[in-house]
C-alpha cells in the first residue's frame, strides 16, 4: 500500500529528538505497557504506582530513545508509534500508518526502527528522525520479537505462524536466511559475546539456541516446573544477564519464570509469579526482575539475589512490558 | 582426453558422439538442477456443485438462520500462510479446486487426479456416503484424506478409515465440552428438548451420552413441535414445555434453529439455556481473544471479507497439518506424510492454546473446544479439573477404548 510509504508527523519528530541528555541514573521511573486498557502505568524506584496515563490503543512494544529523553510505544489499535517524553510523560510526536505494530528493535545507529508489522506479515523500518519508512521485509504471518545485534550488522524477527527466525542484513538491506526453529517462536536474547541467539518457542515449551556465526539451531533447553504439563509451558520474553552468566525466561501458563546458569545451560531455579508472565525487565543493576502477568493485569517484582517475589502490583489490563529508566 | 593410439585415428570426434557427450553435460545439468529445484506439494479441494447441505436454509420472512460455508475459505488462507514456510524449506504450497457435476462419481474422479498427478493431497468436503466411497475406494494408496466438515461420532468409531483424518471436532467433543462445563458449574440437573429432526435427535442424544459421562442428571427429556396448532400446545409453548420439572439448566437440541432462539427469557423458571442457543460449543469463534486467535480471525476477515467459523478453521487446519508434516519430513510423499501426521513428535498450533495433534486410533483431530455465546467465548474445555492418563484434550470424545475404530 502507498500510504505505508507517506512521510508523517514530521514536525512533531523533529521536536521530539532536540533535547539533550538524561542524569547519569535517569528518573528511576519503570514504565509499563497495558495491552487492552491502552494505559502506560508508571512506578517509581519503590515499587509505587504514580501515574497511570491513557496512551495510544493496544500499547505493546516500548524502547528509549538514544538520549533516553523521549520512549517510543508501538500501538497496534492506532497503527501508530507514539513518542512520549520520559519526565512529563506528554504526547510529543507520532509516526503515522505504521500497519499495526507489535513491537521493534531500535538499530545500534539510533536510528533506523525496525517494527514487526503483526498482521502485514512484514518487518518494516523507520526513519524515526524524518518518520518515514525506509525499508520492507516480507516475512512469515505474524512477526513478533525483533532484535539488532550490538554491531549493527544483522537483524533477526520471529514469525510466530511460519514458526521461522527471519535473518536481516542491514548492509545488503537483504533476508538472507530463514531458519527454522521449534512451534511459535516468540522473542530473543543474544549472549553478551553475540555468539548466542536465545529464541523463545512458546508452544513448543522451550527456548531454541541459535549459533549466530552459523545462523542455525544448535540447541535447546526445555521447561517443566514441577507439577506442569508440557502443553501449560509456554515460553515468551526472555533476558540474559551482562556478565553472560544467567537467564531469565517467562513460562506463560505455567505462572513461573525460569532462572538459569547460561553457560552450563541448567534451569537453576523456577519463581512463582502472577497469572500468564510474558514480559520482563531487568534493572541496569539487574538486581531487580520485573514480570508482566498478562492474564491477572498486575506485575511481580524480583529480588535476583535471593530470587525471592518481593512485592506485586496491579497494574492496568493485560500488562505487556516495561522500560526501565535508571541509567 | 588422452592421446592413446587406439583414439589417435579418430582426430575428429564423429557428430554423434559430440550430440552424446552434449546431451550427457545437459542430462547432469538438468539433474543437478532437478535436485535443488522446490519441490511442490499439491493439495486438491473436492466438493459438489449445488450441494444441498450449502442451500441457504430461508426461514420465515426471509430470515437465514444457518449460514454455512465451504472449508476452502479456510484452506486458501492456510496456503496464503505457508508461502513462507516454503521459502524456508524450498517447497511450494498450491491448492487447487474440483467442484463435482451432478454425473460425476467422486470416488472416479479422485483416483483419476491422483493417477495422473494432479495430488495426492485431498481435503473432502462432500456427503458422507460420497466421503466413505472416496475413502474405500483409496484405502492402502499412496493418499491421504482430510474430513474438514462431517461431525458424525461414527466416522471416528465403526466407520473409521485409515486414510482420512478430520480436523472438524466430532458432536461427542462439542457435547463433552458442554457438559464439562456444566459440571463444573454443578448446574447438574437438566431438562433436554428435542426437535423433530433426525439431527436434533442425534444432537439430543449425543449430549445425553456426554451428561452421564461426566455424571449430569437429565430430569426430562420433552419433545418440541415448532408451530401454534392450539392441539399441540404442550409441544410447543416454551413456558408449557418447561414447567412442572425441576432443573438448573435447559438443554435444547433444534438444528434448524428457528424455535430454539425462542427459549431465552420464555422458559417458565429463570434458567439459563444451553445446546443450539444461549452457550455453545464449537471449535472456533470469531470473538475468540486468546493464544493468537484475533490475528487469524484478522487474517480470516481480510481475505473473505465475512467471520471466521468452525468450518472455515477445519479447512484452514487440514492445510497447516500437511504443512507442519512436510516441515517435518521435508517430503511431499502421501505415505511419508500420513505417517509423520500420526507420529508422536508431530504437533502444531491451533491457535488454542494447547499445540494440536492427530489420536491415533481415529484420526481425528485433538482440540480444545469454544463454549461462546452470540458475542463472547466463556470457556474453553478441556476445562480445569477434568483430567485424563495422557492428554487431557482426550477428555473430549471418544478416547482408544471407546473408540471402535478398528484401526
Amino acid at each position: 500500500m502507498n500510504c505505508r510509504r507517506r512521510v508523517a508527523a514530521i514536525g512533531a519528530l523533529a521536536l521530539a529528538l532536540t533535547s539533550g541528555h538524561a542524569s547519569a541514573k535517569g528518573t528511576g521511573l519503570v514504565f509499563v505497557s497495558n495491552e487492552k486498557s491502552s494505559t502506560i502505568t508508571v512506578l517509581d524506584a519503590n515499587h509505587h504506582v504514580i501515574d497511570n496515563f491513557p496512551s495510544c490503543a493496544r500499547p505493546r512494544g516500548m524502547v528509549f530513545t538514544p538520549d533516553r529523553m523521549r520512549f517510543l510505544v508501538g500501538c497496534a489499535d492506532d497503527s501508530v508509534i507514539a513518542i512520549y517524553d520520559v519526565a512529563t510523560r506528554k504526547l510529543v510526536g507520532r509516526i503515522r500508518d505504521v500497519p499495526r505494530p507489535e513491537t521493534f528493535a531500535l538499530h545500534p545507529d539510533g536510528r533506523h526502527l525496525y517494527v514487526s508489522n503483526e498482521e502485514d506479515a512484514e518487518v518494516t523500518v523507520y526513519d524515526i528522525e524524518t518518520g518515514e519508512q525506509v525499508a520492507a521485509f516480507q516475512t512469515g504471518e505474524e512477526p513478533e520479537g525483533v532484535l539488532a545485534t550490538p554491531d549493527g550488522k544483522l537483524v533477526f524477527a520471529t514469525s510466530e505462524a511460519a514458526n521461522i527466525v527471519h535473518v536481516i542484513d542491514v548492509a545488503s538491506q537483504k533476508v538472507i536466511k530463514d531458519i527454522l526453529v521449534a512451534t511459535r517462536p516468540r522473542r530473543f536474547a543474544l549472549t553478551p559475546d553475540g555468539k548466542e541467539l536465545w529464541v523463545s518457542a512458546e508452544l513448543a515449551g522451550a527456548v531454541e539456541i541459535i549459533d549466530v556465526a552459523s545462523l542455525s539451531v544448535t540447541g535447546e533447553i526445555s521447561f517443566r516446573p514441577k507439577g506442569f504439563r508440557r502443553e501449560e509451558v509456554t515460553p515468551v520474553d526472555l533476558r540474559i544477564s551482562r556478565d553472560g552468566k544467567r537467564a531469565y525466561v517467562a513460562l506463560g501458563r505455567a505462572n513461573h519464570v525460569a532462572v538459569l546458569d547460561v553457560p552450563s545451560r541448567q534451569i537453576v531455579d523456577y519463581i512463582l509469579v502472577g497469572h500468564r508472565p510474558w514480559g520482563l525487565g531487568l534493572s541496569s543493576d539487574e538486581k531487580t526482575l520485573y514480570v508482566a502477568n498478562g492474564l491477572s493485569d498486575d506485575i511481580t517484582i524480583v529480588d535476583t539475589e535471593n530470587l525471592k517475589v518481593v512485592t506485586s502490583v496491579p497494574v492496568g489490563q493485560v500488562p505487556y512490558g516495561f522500560l526501565i529508566d535508571d541509567q | 582426453m588422452t592421446s592413446r593410439p587406439a583414439y589417435r585415428r579418430n582426430r575428429i570426434a564423429p557428430i554423434w558422439v559430440v550430440a552424446m557427450a552434449l546431451a550427457l553435460v545437459l542430462l547432469a545439468l538438468f539433474c543437478a538442477h532437478a535436485a535443488y529445484a522446490q519441490q511442490n506439494l499439491a493439495i486438491a479441494y473436492i466438493s459438489r456443485t449445488d450441494d444441498p447441505y450449502y442451500e441457504p436454509h430461508r426461514g420465515y420472512t426471509g430470515l437465514q438462520l444457518i449460514d454455512r460455508h465451504p472449508a476452502l475459505d479456510g484452506a486458501k488462507l492456510a496456503i496464503r500462510d505457508s508461502q513462507i514456510t516454503g521459502r524456508a524449506l524450498g517447497m511450494t504450497f498450491t491448492l487447487s479446486e474440483r467442484a463435482l457435476e451432478a454425473n460425476e462419481d467422486p470416488a472416479t474422479v479422485v483416483s483419476q487426479l491422483r493417477q495422473s498427478g494432479v495430488a495426492q493431497i485431498f481435503i473432502l468436503d462432500l456427503p458422507q456416503r460420497e466421503l466413505l466411497a472416496v475413502a474405500d475406494a483409496a484405502k492402502g494408496g499412496d493418499i491421504l484424506l482430510f474430513n474438514p466438515r462431517d461431525d458424525d461420532p461414527l466416522l471416528r468409531g465403526k466407520e473409521c478409515r485409515p486414510d482420512l483424518f478430520h480436523t472438524i471436532s466430532s458432536l461427542d467433543m462439542r457435547m463433552d465440552a458442554l457438559a464439562q462445563f456444566v459440571r463444573q458449574r454443578a448446574w447438574d440437573r437438566v431438562l433436554v428438548l428435542e426437535g423433530p429432526l433426525p439431527e436434533d435427535h442425534a444432537l439430543s442424544s449425543a449430549f445425553q451420552g456426554s451428561a452421564h459421562k461426566f455424571g449430569l442428571k437429565v430430569v426430562e427429556v420433552r419433545p418440541f413441535v415448532p408451530g401454534n396448532d392450539p392441539r399441540q400446545r404442550e409441544l410447543s409453548n416454551i413456558a408449557l414445555l418447561t414447567a412442572e420439572a425441576n432443573y438448573q439448566l435447559v438443554f435444547v437440541a433444534d438444528s434448524a434453529g428457528d424455535f430454539a432462539r425462542y427459549i431465552p427469557y420464555q422458559t417458565h423458571e429463570p434458567r439459563p439455556v444451553i445446546g443450539s442457543e444461549g452457550l455453545i460449543a464449537e471449535g472456533w469463534h470469531w470473538t475468540f481473544e486468546r493464544y493468537g486467535a484475533p490475528q487469524l480471525n484478522q487474517r480470516f476477515a481480510k481475505l473473505t471479507g465475512r467471520r471466521m467459523q468452525e468450518e472455515d478453521w477445519a479447512g484452514w487446519a487440514a492445510v497447516k497439518a500437511v504443512v507442519q508434516a512436510a516441515t517435518q519430513t521435508r517430503s511431499t510423499d502421501a505415505k511419508a506424510l500420513k505417517a509423520a501426521l500420526l507420529s508422536p513428535e508431530f504437533q502444531f498450533d491451533g491457535y488454542k492454546g494447547t499445540a494440536v495433534t492427530f489420536r491415533a486410533w481415529n484420526r481425528q483431530l485433538r482440540q480444545p473446544i469454544l463454549l461462546h455465546t452470540y458475542d463472547a467465548v466463556i470457556a474453553v474445555a478441556p476445562l480445569e479439573g477434568f483430567l485424563h492418563e495422557t492428554n487431557t484434550l482426550d477428555t473430549l470424545g471418544l478416547d482408544r477404548p471407546e473408540s471402535g475404530c478398528p484401526g
